[in-house]
């Protein structure tokens, strides 16, 4: 009836997974009683837990990812300080068995449920805005994205407290990930986790690439489309190409833990070496899906506060489109050791460093757009030039790996842990920081502290430098990545500094979270009440902040690069033109009741329960038959109503 | 017998420390110990310095472009269209097109010349060359030595000088034997035959390590790496021979039987076909045998499927 779950699953001999599952536990608790006290559920459930606005989809998404940042940066913790004790002979206090979780988890909620959903969320967000459209292409869809993504990280979650996570790696190489090595439900939590949360990422990039292509504004030709949408366009590309590969390899990977078959296992012919190849195959794209949409944040961020357009807007798409079709051919790159011979090397050496040309255009393209502007040393423009500094730094780095030979002495390095923090940190984290405090104003209506935001940028800045830099070094003193305990005295000071590093960011994300805080309780003298803090460029600032739940009364006309920017610089005004009656998409349960199906089935499937998984898996089905035959999923506001809202939103701009 | 294992153990533990205090440097793969290495860390060199002269001025740059063009800065030309300049965009598609054929090269030339699979040559011309048989272990390692028929688990012994050829297998999961300084590392898979060709140039002690993740005990499975001239080479194979230890298959099963790490142990004899034995017993229960062939004009060696136990 139960599966392989008993009692015994849930670890009470271990203080530091039980304490943590308390505290979580009151503070679920305190939400959930805070939620009854103020008599919030109804709205809860019809503004939140039900939308299918992609602007509150979109904050969904940023929201989650903020708090599962919170639960990666433990795990980070955790580890530093582990390696710290443990860096003079001694256990340190975390042992191995759980050790070895700890990495696993940290680098799979990173990179699934902190990087993923902030990057997608942003997009959701601003992608409609930027291109004047109403919603996104499947607004139900959308949410049943999201939804999903959250069920996949509220799955890696449970995990803390029943049973166990993987003790594999962020990538659960075979044959270490099969029934043979790691007979555990940890890695069936990571693979039921990932499965769910990457059929919502796949949906959303159809979703996205669709709204891309069919829904821009009257005008807006491709060439028109803001850089933020271009490299939009070519993430969610990336995603509907790459995510496939994703989702067979981790059934494959099943089928071997749960049919006892044999694709990546040692024995009976399986090849542990083709999952690598495939992993892969997903994992260099995941790379440049993560990164692409953050050069779009940095390339709107340096044009608006430098007051000027985009330098060499067309190199740009160039560049963004060659990288979507280089991620491909890169992916050997990961395992020059596993001796493919000199051709293979050579080969994928030279395409890794071919990316680097695109790249390094950007870079460039940066500088450039600041050459004769006029540079507002906001918060987004610190982050913008902390990124080229530190990126160029991890750019480099990257391809010197991409050099077989050099790749042999430095693979699996703590050289390597840096290079892609490096990249990852300084290009996507410094990026989702600068989105946040630049659209921040656009989601609800008030913009963030920009003292408190410059101190969080150094903590993280210095704290950066300061936790990474030893790791290169240690790099180049032999010292590998995962190690639980170490006592080469050689390693041991850099291995402290790491540390102190790591303090540094912590007191970043603490004031990031005072900034919030302050922000909140300060809003009315921080009201966004042009729609346009910073001058900005695009369309996004052309409409109220925060925007109406249809975005624009009457749809933009687009005549150009920088529509809103050309707008307000001509003196010609815009022609006044009616209102019509606009068709919304209505609210719907489905997303929130699939992904709760999705969680009951996934924690089914990983203990073995099977009815559980089958019953929650049919009852999914049935609710997206559902779905399908509804007619009923449209309400249209009559222009009467949308000129209410309208009217409503200017009295606010006259009341200021 | 046990006594006279602990003095032998004692005399090589003092011949360690000698040596230690004779190259007495820090370890790290930008202190080569063998030719090999030194190549790397110069292709490392060159490369980082080639791309350091772009990486420099473009964070000089960075930070001049946005401090000059700061918003408070009236003497700074305001230029709010200025957004094109072909003669620019030419020069910034080039210079990285530019270091990226340079690097390419170095790439190319880099990865046939330092291939692992490539036998190396001793730099007098010596003849004498010699095999190593790796199998990762959890968690540990097993080093064969065919030609002498000793083995050892934890520690490599290397004569200096002498192009040595490791053969490498895992018996259970996927590691990667790393030896900084001297040649970098390769993966070990079960049921497959990696390859490392190596030279040890300086005398001295140094560590070898797994940099592939393989479970609890892979922070312990580190092996101590001696690199000695020919009479301390042999004299450690001679310790090997007087510890009595036979490695045979029985043996075999009983080390990797026992999943943990290890202290460094020795074997006076070990069976001939060990090694093909490690390859095949990774993938069982199996119906296809693997074996492998070595090319006798390269010394390469393949892993092939067998039918049927054809082996």
């Amino acid at each position: 009836m139960l599966g392989k779950l008993t009692l015994a699953a849930i670890p009470l001999d271990q203080p530091i997974i039980m304490v943590t599952c308390v505290v979580l536990l009151i503070g679920i608790a305190f939400v959930l009683g805070l939620l009854t006290w103020l008599g919030r559920w109804k709205w809860l459930w019809e503004e939140w837990l039900t939308t299918v606005d992609h602007k509150r989809v979109g904050i969904m998404y940023v929201l989650l990812a903020v708090v599962m940042l919170l639960r990666g940066f433990s795990d980070a913790i955790m580890m530093r300080s582990q390696q710290a004790l443990a860096a003079t002979g001694g256990a340190g206090f975390l042992p191995p068995e759980h050790y070895d979780q700890v990495f696993s988890a940290h680098g799979t909620i990173m990179i699934f449920f902190m990087a993923m959903p902030f990057v997608v969320g942003l997009m959701n967000f601003v992608v409609p805005l930027q291109i004047g459209a109403r919603d996104v292409a499947f607004p139900v869809m959308n949410a049943l994205s999201f939804w999903l993504t959250a069920a996949g990280a509220l799955l890696i979650n449970v995990s803390l407290g029943v049973g166990e996570f993987a003790r594999t790696g962020w990538l659960v190489y075979p044959p270490l990930s099969e029934l043979a090595y790691s007979p555990g439900v940890g890695v069936d939590y990571y693979l039921w986790a990932l499965q769910i949360s990457g059929l919502g990422t796949l949906l959303s990039g159809i979703n996205l690439v669709t709204t891309i292509m069919r829904c821009r504004a009257p005008g807006m030709k491709l060439e028109y489309m803001p850089i933020f949408t271009w490299t939009a366009l070519a993430a969610n590309m990336l995603i509907v190409a790459a995510f496939p590969v994703l989702t067979a390899t981790f059934a494959m990977l099943l089928l071997d833990r749960y049919a006892d078959m044999h694709f990546f296992t040692n024995e009976a012919g399986g090849n542990p070496m083709m999952f690598v190849n495939l992993i892969w195959m997903w994992g260099h794209p995941e790379v440049y899906i993560l990164v692409i949409p953050a050069f779009g944040v940095f390339s709107e961020v340096i044009a608006t506060f430098s007051g000027k357009p985009l330098f060499g807007y067309r190199s740009m798409v160039i560049a963004t489109m060659a990288i979507t079709l280089l991620a491909f051919t890169t992916w050997a790159h990961h395992f020059f050791t596993m001796g493919a011979g000199a051709n293979v090397n050579g080969f994928f050496g030279i395409t890794t460093m071919i990316i680097s040309i695109p790249t390094g255009v950007k870079i460039f393209n940066w500088l450039l757009t600041m050459y004769g502007g006029r540079v507002r040393f906001t918060s987004p423009v610190l982050w913008t030039i902390g990124f080229m500094i530190t990126f160029t730094i991890g750019g480099m780095t990257g391809v010197l790996m991409s050099i077989p030979p050099v790749d042999f002495v430095l693979h699996n390095s703590l050289f390597l842990v840096a290079h892609f923090h490096n990249v990852i940190i300084g290009g996507v984290v410094f990026a989702c920081m600068a989105a946040l405090t630049y659209w921040f104003p656009k989601a609800f209506g008030f913009t963030l502290d920009e003292r408190l935001g410059k101190m969080v940028f150094w903590c993280w800045f210095v704290g950066f430098y300061l936790a990474f830099m030893p790791l290169y070094a240690l790099g180049f003193l032999g010292m590998t990545r995962r190690m639980n305990h170490t006592d080469n005295p050689a390693w041991t000071p850099y291995l402290y500094v790491a540390v102190a590093g790591a303090a540094l960011i912590m007191l970043g994300i603490v004031l990031q979270v005072v900034q919030l805080v302050v922000s909140i309780r300060t809003r009315q003298q921080r009201r966004d009440l042009t729609g346009d803090p910073w001058q900005g460029r695009t369309l996004e600032w052309s409409t109220v902040s925060p925007p109406p739940a249809y975005n624009f009364a009457v749809l933009p006309a687009v005549q150009g690069i920088d529509a809103h920017w050309a707008a307000r610089r001509s003196d010609v005004p815009t022609p006044a033109r009616t209102i019509e009656a606009i068709e919304m998409p209505k609210r719907s349960a489905l997303g929130f009741v699939v992904a709760f199906l999705a969680v009951t089935g996934g924690f089914g499937m990983v203990w073995h329960i099977y009815w559980l998984g089958a019953a929650s898996l049919l009852a999914a089905l049935a609710c997206w038959i559902w779905q399908s035959w509804s007619d009923d999923d449209e309400t249209t506001l009559t222009a009467r109503e949308v000129e209410a809202v309208e009217a409503t939103s200017r009295l606010r701009t006259v009341r200021a | 017998m046990q006594a006279r294992q602990r003095s032998f153990r004692a005399g090589l533990m003092g011949a360690a420390l000698a040596a230690a205090t004779l190259s007495c440097r820090a370890e790290g793969v930008l202190d080569p110990w063998g030719p090999v290495g030194a190549t790397q860390r110069q292709l490392l060199y060159e490369c980082l310095g080639v791309m350091l002269l772009v990486v420099v001025p473009v964070i000089v740059l960075t930070l001049a472009f946005a401090w000059w063009f700061r918003a408070s800065n009236r003497r700074a030309a305001y230029r709010p269209d200025w957004s094109y300049s072909g003669k620019v965009e030419f020069a910034i598609w080039i210079i990285p097109l530019l270091i990226v054929l340079f690097l390419a090269a170095v790439a190319w030339v880099g990865s046939h010349e330092l291939d692992p699979y490539r036998p190396l040559h001793g730099s007098h011309g010596s003849s004498k060359r010699l095999r190593v048989e790796v199998v990762s272990m959890d968690w540990k390692w097993l080093f064969i030595y065919p030609e002498l028929g000793v083995a050892s688990v934890n520690e490599l012994a290397l004569p200096l000088d002498t192009p040595v050829r490791m053969d490498i297998t895992s018996a259970s999961v996927m590691n990667a034997i790393f030896i900084p300084g001297l040649a970098g590392q390769i993966y070990a898979m079960a049921g497959m035959c990696t390859q490392m060709s190596v030279i040890a140039d300086k005398e001295g002690i140094y560590r070898g390590l797994s940099s592939q993740f393989s479970g609890d005990g892979f922070s312990d499975m580190n092996f101590r790496v001696i690199a000695a001239d020919r009479p301390g080479f042999e004299r450690w194979v001679e310790g090997l021979r007087r510890s009595g230890q036979v490695l045979d298959k029985p043996a075999y099963e009983r080390l990797i039987g026992h999943r943990g790490t290890a202290a460094a142990s020795y074997y006076a004899t070990a069976d001939n076909d060990l090694f093909d034995y490690a390859m095949q017993r990774g993938t069982r229960p199996t119906s296809a045998v693997k074996a492998r062939t070595v090319d006798p004009q390269t010394g390469v060696c393949r892993s092939m499927n067998l039918t049927n136990g054809a082996h």
